[in-house]
């Protein structure tokens, strides 16, 4: 956020508040040490008890990796993430697709645009019934998709997914790991977080 | 020592003659009559707890400790040591105000036992000695050596190693910056895995273990004390497997919670911002025993403890349990009665657990009580400082001269084109050489966003500073062959090629971090190769300059009567002024020149292709030349800074032919080389001081001028581009067989 251009405010699990920003970064990591399913307390957080409502008034949120579990386990997003499809941890450089520029963390991008970032995660195989994955389908919710071989066996391919409204965007990969690069494989994940500060100025 | 009998200190001067289990505790006869001497009594039950614990070799290097004394009395004279041996892990100052601590250290034992939660509390253990410094660890590195390949027991073993170090560091939060992986049937039933973590701090937030200031309080703080691992890696660590009637000795191994560790990490760091801390040291091995008279011992005073205070997560330990207990995630801190609530307030807010223990006392004993009686009163240096020190016999095998004679340039070697391409994809595809993607896919390389290099390439590079792109470079490096056939040689050729593979991401090499992986130092042999790879690196490291600042020693890795290959791990820490303008090991950049820096002789002994090829150890290891070091690592960080490189790899196992290899698969670009010379001694000999370097194009001259000023003897192989590796005359590979063969063997043995 911070080399997008944004001021980035530290939020505290156990503060219910969300002090007034503009948008919101769930990031990756181990909430709770996610010894239950991944998210699964997270997602009973006490700031959750001011995100979930703002999310759903519309604040631009974005659940990255770990974050994205948790946007599913509150069910902010549909679907859920679940254990590779190799079962084990996974750190690969990969190419996504953005699939939809329509949301508040994809706009800098145009459709079909393919990225690099980094995967790492091992429980990071999108998975949802039928009926939702052809729904995310047709109404353009699929956020983006692994272009190359399917790294963990999620389904169609999904690296994140948005909600309706397109306020609220998870994805698996690491935007936040390719702002430059010196310390990652591009510079091309900048675009998530020039998004959202361009959605939260116009807004 | 059931939680029912107390033992008290007056029972012990009632009851002289009783008899106590010091042996099955792991202490000689010998060392059982010091206790009494020092003491003036027989121990109490906990008393001979902490003496077991503090004595075993374990924690006081009994039989290492006289030799250890080189890397003090031969240190190089520095400047940039902040703190050294004795403490927690050693301190080093890397400019601009900051300073780094890191240190590697053994979890063998438990690893073999239990490969998840030995390899994963391994991680642990050395994150919270990083952490006792008064750093904020900042990444790891795992140095790993297994049984054979292809062993059923290395199929247990392996995978669940990487899956607990996996499952430990990336919770945590710390990037896997690099390590080593390495096969040998001498480390069937003894695998290797040592763990180094690096942390940064300020100068100013340096800390020391000392208990100091009488009046001041004891605190506990992290997990609760169960039952894990009691006389765990003290005693555990300090008996070779084997033989019968060591059941006794196999007690279960420490179980992890990395997101303790975590909110422990987070919270120091708070406690330490807020100048709350008076002195720390962390709970590993020997838990409280160890603590509680390091701190003591440390501050020079006494310490008074009530045990019943200690929180248990089992109520039926006794006090010797709880001295013994080897429970994770614990740190034991020293505060100002003044501080004490905002102490507590800062544990609370990370759901830490905190309680005052006891407090520092001028008596200069460390005195404790359980149940209203006192059960152990001692003076703290007799356990920490005073405990048995042996001069071990060491004698020189009388094997020795016969391997040595056995010298591998007898063996038969490939001889056209054909019969080296086929030797150069055997070395690639063997597990040694083959690409270690499916270990390092399983660790964080990238968290904390400042990892710069990682695996593959030759060193770990991470940013320090954002502001000023100041760097840290690591490399950790072994070779058990090498120090089978002169463990004095092989352990320089080690300290070498760590300090090789640093300068060739561009950094300085400042300074060493050791873990001495080697069997029984009862058998005179095994404490013959020890002797002379401590003589070997504290000379070593005095010739190059860079301080042995902290280290490990872990003995007896043998099962019966088989010692390993003496195996000493040296890790090497450089400081990289510009991180920007990093080495990798490779670069896709077509059109650049290839030089092979350095002279090769032919030096085939302890050589991946002698050991691949005909399965062969003898002869002698590669000559080592420190100043030769020193001038290349001078040269490529010179060029480094000079931005006359596009990519520099270190020639080690496998030589040019497999360092070729890694270029090619690394930066997916062909090449085409000419050999000037013999071929097969270019390809597979393993002359130290080596190194293959990417000349930016139109850079040719100045680089040609540096090697001439370093006076590094450069030779034009070639250059990059095309689709193969292509050495003229004799053979050629695509870039994408080479790949798949390096790929393929790992998963085919691992799934």
């Amino acid at each position: 956020m911070r080399r997008a251009g944004g001021t980035a405010v530290p939020l505290w699990h156990g503060d219910a508040s969300l002090h007034g920003v503009d948008a919101v970064v769930l990031p990756g990591g181990f909430s709770y040490g996610d010894y239950l399913r991944c998210g699964a307390i997270a997602r009973f957080a006490p700031v959750m008890t001011e995100l979930i409502p703002a999310a759903r008034a519309g604040l631009p949120v974005l659940g990255i990796c770990n974050g994205f579990q948790i946007l599913c386990e509150a069910h902010l997003l549909p679907g859920a993430l679940t254990r590779n499809e190799g079962r084990r941890f996974l750190n690969r450089v990969v190419q996504i697709s953005i699939e939809t520029v329509d949301t508040a963390w994809t706009s800098e991008y145009s459709a079909g645009q393919q990225i690099t970032v980094v995967l790492k995660s091992g429980e990071g195989r999108y998975v949802a019934d039928q009926r939702t994955l052809a729904g995310l389908t047709a109404s353009g919710q699929v956020l983006a998709r692994y272009a190359g071989p399917n790294p963990n066996g999620s389904a169609v391919g999904i690296a994140g997914v948005r909600n309706a409204v397109g306020n609220v965007a998870g994805l698996m990969p690491h935007p936040e790991h390719a702002i430059d690069a010196l310390t990652g494989p591009s510079a091309d994940g900048l675009g998530f977080f020039a998004s959202a500060l361009h959605a939260v100025a116009a807004g | 020592m059931s939680a029912t009998r107390q033992d008290t200190v007056a029972d012990a001067a009632a009851t002289p003659d009783r008899p106590q289990p010091y042996a099955e505790l792991g202490l000689t006869g010998e060392e059982y009559d010091r206790v009494i001497g020092l003491l003036g009594r027989r121990p109490t039950d906990a008393e001979l707890a902490i003496y077991s614990v503090m004595w075993s070799e374990h924690c006081s290097y009994k039989s290492s400790r006289r030799h250890l004394r080189q890397f003090a009395e031969k240190a190089p004279r520095t400047d940039v040591l902040l703190a050294g041996m004795g403490q927690n892990a050693g301190v080093v100052d890397i400019g601009q105000g900051f300073a780094v601590t890191f240190k590697i250290e053994s979890h063998n034992h438990p690893s073999y036992v239990e490969p998840f939660q030995g390899a994963a509390t391994g991680v642990g253990g050395i994150v919270r000695d990083i952490l006792a410094m008064g750093a904020r660890p900042v990444a790891v590195l795992d140095a790993l050596r297994f049984g054979a390949a292809d062993a059923p027991d290395t199929g247990r073993v392996l995978p669940g190693v990487v899956a607990g170090i996996s499952f430990y560091g990336n919770c945590l939060g710390l990037p896997n910056i690099g390590g080593e992986l390495a096969f040998d049937p001498c480390y069937a039933g003894n695998p290797l895995v040592n763990a180094l973590c690096v942390g940064v701090l300020r100068h100013a937030d340096l800390k020391l273990a000392a208990a100091t200031g009488p009046g001041n309080k004891v605190v506990l703080f992290g997990s609760r004390t169960g039952p894990d691992g009691i006389g765990g890696a003290s005693v555990l660590a300090s008996a070779s497997f084997g033989g019968s009637g060591e059941g006794a000795k196999r007690p279960s191994v420490q179980v992890g919670d990395p997101f303790m560790e975590k909110l422990l990490v987070e919270c120091c760091l708070e406690l330490y911002a807020a100048g709350l801390v008076v002195g720390i040291q962390d709970l590993g091995a020997a838990g409280v025993a160890c603590a509680t008279t390091e701190l003591a011992a440390g501050g020079g005073t006494g310490m008074r403890v009530s045990l019943d205070a200690v929180p248990l997560r089992d109520a039926s330990l006794g006090p010797a349990e709880i001295l013994m207990s080897e429970s994770q995630e614990r740190m034991m801190a020293v505060v100002e009665p003044g501080g004490l609530r905002r102490f507590m307030q800062i544990c609370a807010k990370w759901d830490v657990q905190a309680t005052v223990i006891g407090e520092v006392t001028g008596t200069g004993r460390l005195e404790m009580s359980w149940h209203g009686a006192r059960v152990v009163d001692i003076p703290p240096a007799s356990a920490a400082d005073d405990g048995p020190v042996y001069d071990r016999p060491a004698s020189r095998p009388p094997g020795q001269d016969r391997l040595a004679a056995d010298d591998p340039a007898a063996l038969p070697r490939p001889g056209g084109g054909a019969e080296l391409r086929a030797a150069l994809l055997q070395l690639v595809s063997s597990a040694d050489a083959a690409d270690k993607t499916w270990v390092t896919e399983q660790y964080d390389s990238y968290v904390r966003g400042d990892t710069v290099l990682a695996s593959p390439h030759d060193a770990g590079l991470l940013r320090i500073d954002e502001a000023t792109n100041l760097g840290v470079a690591l490399a950790t490096d072994g070779n058990g062959r090498f120090c089978q056939l002169d463990p004095y040689a092989g352990t320089q050729l080690a300290l070498a090629e760590a300090y090789r593979n640093v300068a060739a991401t561009g950094a300085r090499p400042l300074a060493v971090t050791n873990c001495l992986n080697f069997g029984s130092p009862e058998d005179p042999a095994v404490m013959w190769q020890f002797t002379e790879a401590v003589r070997g690196l504290a000379d070593g490291c005095l010739a190059l300059g860079t301080p042995v600042t902290g280290g490990n020693v872990s003995f007896y890795n043998q099962t019966g009567g088989s010692p390993i290959y003496p195996t000493p791990v040296v890790g090497v820490l450089g400081v990289h002024a510009d991180v920007r303008s990093r080495l990798p090991s490779a670069s896709g950049v077509a059109g650049a020149s290839l030089l092979l820096l350095g002279t090769t002789r032919l030096e085939l002994g302890g050589s991946l292709w002698a050991h691949i090829a005909h399965g062969h150890l003898g002869g002698r290891p590669p000559a080592v030349d420190l100043a030769a070091e020193q001038a290349l690592a001078g040269l490529l960080a010179a060029a480094a800074a000079g931005r006359l490189l596009l990519a520099a790899h270190d020639l080690s196992d496998g030589g040019l032919a497999v360092a070729l290899a890694e270029y090619c698969a690394v930066g997916q670009v062909g090449c085409r080389v000419e050999l000037p010379g013999d071929p097969f001694t270019l390809l597979f000999s393993e002359s130290a001081a080596r190194a293959l370097v990417a000349v930016r194009p139109a850079s040719e001259g100045a680089f040609a001028a540096a090697c001439a000023a370093a006076g590094v003897p450069a030779t034009v192989l070639g250059s990059t581009g095309g689709t193969a590796l292509r050495v003229s005359g004799l053979f050629e590979i695509e870039v994408a067989e080479l790949t798949a063969a390096r790929l393929a063997t790992l998963p085919a043995l691992f799934g």
